[in-house]
């Protein structure tokens, strides 16, 4: 082990760090918004919201996000008008590319899982917050969401180090992320072992921080802690 | 709805390929994920830690760096030790070898708490009822322990399959020819990304859906004589 080596690719690893908080942030952030009406839409009255729903997460579950990125990044350019609509700056961009399809694939797996903190709230629950004159929305806001986000949190906490480790799949298309930069050292120190072990050190810093903070907010969340 | 131009035997061998990847992870990542919980339950402490670095070091680093790690990094180590062994030829680690390994070990991690979980599932009571009859603990552990450690371990390691499934097209990412690697080349021939990786994603789903319909006929089957409801 050369140690030197290590110490030098560090300024440069923590460069390409940027980019990976950067990417999982947004990504999480845009999950979480697609995944609360897909959770809605797979548990609607409606057969073909349901439908929509349950395809659009089937896809992004029953693939490889390296797929996804491709199909998005590459894909897109096979058609014309795409290649000149108002939308091709930002399609033809490998940042926007992989962001859309991280959030794509993470809003999937997370609605998922809020889907099953709704179904876990009691039904006589929401039956009572109607008998007592709430409107859906404020049943849902009062009533549902809270429990549906303490029931889901573990999970989520899941789902958000799995983005952290699927963002080292922006490397694929050139991005200069965390992975990226140390692909691009280990080819020109011809010192792979130490590259990359830094490298995989910086991303087991950040799973361990992202694990702990989800602990936190579980803690934060639990409201039988007071009672003991 | 698909005109693959020719290339249709290409991305087979590439499913072939896939598949071949997949279910050779899948044997070893079983036998890593049996030792690595019998390591987490056992008496000495050395064990216990060991096994939970293994877990840890997986669970916290991407996949796509492990598999780039085996295959860069692999070949230096492994030479270095054969050097050390006295063996001075160059040893070439495969890019299959390499996908074998990262991903059986990515799996094997998963299944090290899946099988931990079953284990503890199993009352200890049944264990010595049957010492106290006088089985042997080898005949303990293939008759009382191991059918309902397998009943409680399918979902997870059935889930974990479709993960590892869904990696192997990281492997592309070290030139295995595998379905991935396949359609960038029909891309690079036809011009036609969008066709061919949409074709490629669906024949993923597809395998997907083959696994899953397993996964439920084993379920089934090793649910067999187990009520659905609990018994109070």
């Amino acid at each position: 082990m050369n140690f030197d080596v290590m110490i030098e690719a560090l300024p440069d690893l923590i460069g390409g760090l940027w980019l990976t908080l950067g990417l999982v942030a947004l990504a999480l952030l845009a999950g979480f918004v697609i995944a609360l009406p897909t959770a809605l839409a797979r548990l609607s009255r409606l057969a073909l919201l349901r439908w929509i729903a349950w395809s659009y997460v089937f896809f992004f579950r029953g693939t490889p996000l390296l797929v996804q990125i491709f199909l998005i990044y590459y894909g897109l350019s096979q058609f014309e008008v795409i290649r000149e609509s108002v939308l091709w700056p930002i399609l033809r961009e490998p940042f926007w590319c992989t962001l859309i399809a991280l959030a794509l694939n993470t809003g999937a797996y997370t609605g998922e899982v809020f889907r099953g903190g709704i179904l876990s709230v009691p039904h006589n629950q929401i039956e009572a917050a109607r008998a007592i004159g709430m409107s859906p929305a404020t049943a849902f806001r009062r009533i549902i969401w809270p429990q549906t986000i303490r029931q889901a949190l573990p999970a989520y906490g899941n789902e958000m180090i799995l983005m952290v480790k699927a963002s080292s799949l922006a490397s694929t298309v050139t991005l200069m992320d965390i992975t990226g930069v140390a692909r691009t050292l280990a080819a020109d120190t011809y010192m792979p072992i130490e590259i990359y072990t830094m490298a995989a050190m910086i991303y087991l810093v950040l799973t361990f921080v992202m694990s702990q903070l989800v602990q936190l907010l579980e803690w934060k969340m639990d409201t039988t802690r007071a009672r003991a | 709805m698909f005109d693959l131009e020719g290339f249709g035997h290409l991305l087979f061998q590439g499913t072939l390929m896939t598949i071949r990847l997949a279910l050779v992870s899948l044997v070893f990542g079983l036998m890593f994920g049996l030792i690595g919980a019998a390591m987490k339950l056992s008496r000495f402490r050395f064990l216990r830690i060991i096994a939970g670095v293994y877990t840890a070091l997986i669970r916290g680093i991407p996949e796509l760096m492990v598999i780039l790690f085996i295959y860069y990094g692999g070949v230096i180590l492994l030479n270095n030790f054969a050097g050390l062994l006295g063996y001075d030829r160059y040893i070439d680690v495969s890019a299959f070898g390499a996908g074998v390994a990262a991903l059986s070990l990515t799996f094997g991690a998963y299944a090290t708490e899946i099988f931990r979980g079953g284990i503890r599932a199993v009352p200890t009571n049944q264990i010595e009822a049957a010492r106290a009859i006088g089985m042997s603990p080898a005949t303990t552990f293939r008759r009382i322990l191991l059918p309902q450690v397998w009943r409680f371990a399918l979902p997870g390691l059935g889930n974990t399959f479709l993960i590892i499934l869904k990696e192997t097209a990281l492997v592309s990412v070290i030139g295995l020819e595998e379905l991935m690697r396949k359609t960038d080349m029909a891309v690079g021939y036809t011009k036609e990304p969008f066709t061919f990786f949409l074709f490629a994603a669906l024949i993923y789903l597809a395998m997907t859906a083959v696994v899953m319909w397993v996964q439920q006929g084993l379920e089934k089957r090793a649910n067999r004589g187990v009520s659905g409801r609990a018994v109070t």
